[in-house]
């Protein structure tokens, strides 16, 4: 089986990366503006952003591919920018794959080795292991146009890993595919990932994808990170407004600070108090945004038990039922916009759109940002 | 430096062996006998020159237009007949791929006195006498418009091929007659293929040489033949204005239309 | 109803008899056994082909074009793929230069490069001679290797040579591993285009050819001043045969190549 490959990278750790104020300017914009990251050994980091958010020019950067105008890259402790791609040691899975299509299956995952000088019969066993490992046994002698796309995906993965980098990068890698093979080919990364014990960064603009592969998400925006921490920090504690609205749901609250509880921060929100989560101290009258996401808010009426600090009397507006869950668009008192999803039940009763409803929601999910 | 250096050596042959020597010989234009415009000045009032030159573009036009009107219903028919679109390429391909001077030969063959056309029009008793078309203007147009004929059919296909089929769905399901639609979808759409092919053929159809020269006899020449016969007349300092002038016309009109959508694509692939 | 249909069916046959009919003609009468042009024949034979084989004035213009045009193809697509690898690198200013000066034979027009490399090649002593024939040739030549290079360079995928670099290849490794296998039938169309190129070429050839060096189709030029002969048909009908052939194959070739590449995309 794949037994070698796995118990040289299961020794090995995978390599850590050190990203120092990274820059690159393209004419007279900057692409990636003051990047600092430190990417841990073995672990499964995603740069997560819209397109033009300087995420693949920085996985390019770091392949080697593009040179920074300013700031360092590190691998395992060691400076690797002036270093050519060639050396550099780093497998990579591309957009689109990137397989040579005047070469078969076996001499795409075998040109690595060939780089390496690894002699033909050792070559043949390590691209025999890597098409198990992908679970493409026998497609060896075919050519890359001869595949479905999934398979395509799965010969670039073996021919990015197959000369044992401790790194692997990629690029959008499903990006190409249907919705239901890239949900099989995540799964599948993420226990390569394990199986390899090496260091993967991944880029993609699909923040789903992001949060249920990664270990850290690195959320760019503008060419900066825009804040770095594992899926569910994200998600629970965005730390400005773009974080908040580009991954999953928000809704924005217009507010103004009133006091100060120990963390907590009390606001007055559309005629009520709100109390919210907030690491810095705004003072008194400052006027600041809430964040809530739709699907952790309630109807109070359908709570019983200790029901949820925050509250507030909405009317709705807007009731669309989508399967599993229900959407409302709500309306507060001075107007503001509110969206709820709820879980849908046949024993909840659903609201009539100009129906009167008090919501409510726990200080733990609501954010100032 | 590398891309540098691999165009090196195809740039100096080429300087070396072709753009000196052109521009050698255009040179005796003003420097013959000594430096001097007199061979330009001497030209509008030169009535060879002008006839020559008048009838080089009168050839053209009429060349031009004739490829127009036969090659945009071949250009349609490559397109959407798709059933039928390998036999059409092959009778495209067959002359395009042939030399021009066997292609001119071939109209020899047919048109002269006792070629197939005139034998054909006895035969069927609608003359007496063979018609003279060979050594012709007439035969000029014909067979430089079929020489020509692809250059003109190639660009408009290509144009025709990239209009959305969808849009003409869209036209016939609201309510267009198929003629409509031609006239405010199809043709709208194929005139940057039109303007390339235009463009192409009237440029190549200024230089010809050979095809003029073997079946358009001696009286109606183009500004290529006199050329020639000014260079067998060692007449350097002549040949070399008139070549000056068309080499500038040719360069003129492609400067002057180059940035119309499709032209400039048309002759970086205007080969073959 | 019919009409609509079968109205511009007929236009276009037309047209295309238009376009082939000449060609055609060549070939049935290069098959005549009349000893004058007469069409249709009043009978088939193979005597134009056995009066062309057997003439020493036919033969030997015919292997000089041969060997000027395999002579061609070697210089051109030598120069010409070099040219076009590192002219699709260059800064966009110095690509548009370059491309200009080495496209720009497509629409000189012919007799203005005829007489130039005539006026220059006899100070050079080249008239006359194979080898002036052969680099002007190339000249002419080289600008069909250089678009069916670079079309088969700006098809490849940047990714692909990113791919090989990322996996160990020296640039150098990636040229002949990667570049050079995808470029191929473009340098393979653009040898057929000169080829073809040369063999067919005359304005030239009537000026610097002279009495050394007399090509095929000069030969038969001067055939045509005195007589249409039937073996120029039977020539002809070679050259048509040979230049159709290496065409389809450079078609077939480009079509396998994009295959190849849209596959690819």
């Amino acid at each position: 089986m794949a037994a070698e490959l796995n118990a040289v990278n299961g020794s090995g750790r995978g390599a850590s990366v050190l990203l120092t104020d990274l820059e690159k300017r393209f004419d007279r914009t900057n692409a990636v503006d003051g990047v600092s990251l430190d990417i841990r050994s073995g672990e499964f980091l995603t740069l997560l952003g819209p397109s033009g958010s300087g995420k693949t020019t920085t996985l390019m950067m770091i392949a080697g591919f593009e040179t920074p105008t300013a700031g360092d890259i590190a691998i395992d402790g060691m400076s690797v920018v002036a270093m050519p791609p060639y050396r550099r040691n780093i497998g990579m899975v591309f957009q689109n794959y990137a397989l040579f299509p005047h070469l078969t299956v076996e001499d795409n995952i075998g040109f690595p080795l060939k780089q390496r000088g690894v002699p033909k019969t050792e070559r043949t066993k390590l691209v025999g292991e890597a098409l198990e490992l992908v679970q493409l046994p026998g497609y060896g002698g075919r050519y890359p146009r001869q595949l479905s796309g999934g398979q395509q995906q799965r010969v670039a993965l073996a021919r990015a890993i197959v000369f044992k980098p401790r790194l692997l990068l990629m690029d959008e890698p499903l990006g190409a595919l249907d919705k239901q093979l890239r949900e099989n080919l995540q799964l599948e990364m993420r226990r390569l990932h394990a199986d390899l014990g090496i260091t993967f960064i991944y880029v993609t603009h699909d923040q789903e994808e992001a949060l249920t592969m990664s270990d850290r998400i690195a959320v760019m925006n503008d060419g900066k990170v825009a804040q770095v921490g594992r899926p569910e920090d994200l998600y629970d504690r965005p730390c400005n407004r773009f974080v908040a609205g580009f991954i999953g749901e928000s809704n924005f609250l217009p507010a103004v600070v009133r006091d100060l509880e120990d963390d907590i921060v009390v606001a007055e929100c559309e005629g009520v108090l709100v109390r919210a989560l907030c690491p810095a101290r705004p003072a008194n009258g400052t006027k600041v945004t809430l964040t809530t996401r739709p699907e952790r808010l309630r109807f109070a009426d359908t709570l019983n038990g200790h029901a949820p600090q925050n509250r507030m009397s909405v009317t709705v507006t807007e009731a669309v039922f989508a399967g599993e869950r229900c959407r409302y668009l709500l309306r507060a008192a001075d107007g503001a916009s509110i969206v709820l999803k709820e879980p849908s039940s046949a024993a909840i009763r659903r609201r009539q759109v100009g129906e009167q409803a008090e919501i409510a929601w726990s200080v733990a999910d609501t954010i100032l940002v | 430096m590398t891309p540098y250096l691999l165009a090196a050596p195809l740039i100096a042959f080429m300087i070396a062996f072709y753009v000196l020597p052109v521009v050698a010989m255009l040179m005796r234009s003003v420097s013959d006998p000594s430096w001097t415009l007199q061979h330009y000045a001497a030209l509008p009032d030169d009535v060879v020159f002008l006839k020559t030159f008048a009838n080089t573009f009168y050839t053209s036009l009429i060349v031009t237009l004739a490829s127009l009107l036969l090659g945009y219903p071949v250009a349609l028919a490559l397109v959407r007949a798709p059933r039928w679109a390998l036999v059409i390429l092959v009778l495209i391909m067959l002359p395009f791929w042939t030399s021009v001077l066997v292609r001119s030969y071939a109209w020899m063959v047919l048109l002269g006195r006792h070629g197939l056309f005139n034998e054909a029009l006895i035969a069927a008793g609608m003359i007496d006498r063979p018609l003279r078309i060979l050594n012709t203007p007439l035969a000029t147009q014909i067979a430089m418009s079929h020489i020509l004929l692809p250059y003109m059919i190639l660009p408009i296909a290509n144009a025709l091929r990239q209009i959305d089929p969808s849009l003409l769905r869209a036209a016939s399901g609201l309510g267009s007659p198929p003629w409509r639609t031609f006239l405010q979808v199809t043709l709208p759409l194929s005139m940057p293929g039109v303007a390339a092919g235009v463009l192409l053929v009237f440029v190549l159809a200024l230089g010809f040489y050979i095809t003029p020269a073997m079946v358009g006899g001696p009286r109606e020449i183009t500004i290529s033949m006199l050329i020639a016969q000014r260079v067998d007349q060692l007449d350097w300092a002549y040949a070399a204005t008139l070549s000056a002038v068309l080499l500038a016309t040719a360069l003129a009109i492609i400067g002057a239309f180059y940035r119309l959508p499709g032209v400039g694509n048309a002759f970086r692939m205007n080969a073959r | 109803m019919i009409g609509t249909r079968i109205l511009p069916a007929t236009v276009v046959g037309l047209i295309l008899l238009f376009l082939a009919f000449p060609i055609l003609v060549v070939i049935v009468v290069s098959f005549s056994s009349a000893t004058y042009l007469t069409f249709p024949p009043p009978a088939f034979g193979l005597k134009w082909y056995d009066a062309y084989f057997s003439s020493a004035d036919w033969l030997r213009p015919t292997w000089l074009s041969l060997w000027v045009a395999g002579a061609v193809v070697v210089m051109a697509t030598l120069l010409g793929t070099l040219a076009a690898l590192g002219i699709a690198r260059l800064p966009r200013a110095a690509r548009v230069v370059a491309a200009g000066l080495v496209l720009s034979p497509l629409i000189v027009p012919g007799i203005v490069v005829a007489i130039g490399i005539y006026y220059a090649f006899a100070r050079y002593g080249l008239v006359g001679s194979p080898v002036g024939l052969i680099i002007a040739h190339t000249c002419l030549a080289v600008p069909f290797v250089v678009t069916s290079v670079s079309a088969s360079l700006a098809g490849i995928d940047p990714r692909l040579e990113q791919a090989a670099l990322s996996l160990g290849a020296t640039p150098r490794g990636t040229f002949f591993q990667v570049t050079l296998p995808l470029i191929r039938p473009g340098v393979l169309v653009g040898a057929l285009f000169a080829f073809i190129t040369s063999f067919d070429e005359l304005i030239v050839a009537l000026f610097i050819s002279g009495s050394g060096a007399v090509t095929l189709p000069r030969r038969m030029w001067d055939d045509l001043r005195f007589q249409i002969d039937p073996t120029i048909a039977a020539v002809s009908t070679l050259t048509i045969v040979l230049t159709v052939a290496l065409m389809w194959g450079a078609h077939l070739l480009r079509k396998r190549a994009e295959r190849q590449v849209t596959k690819e995309a």
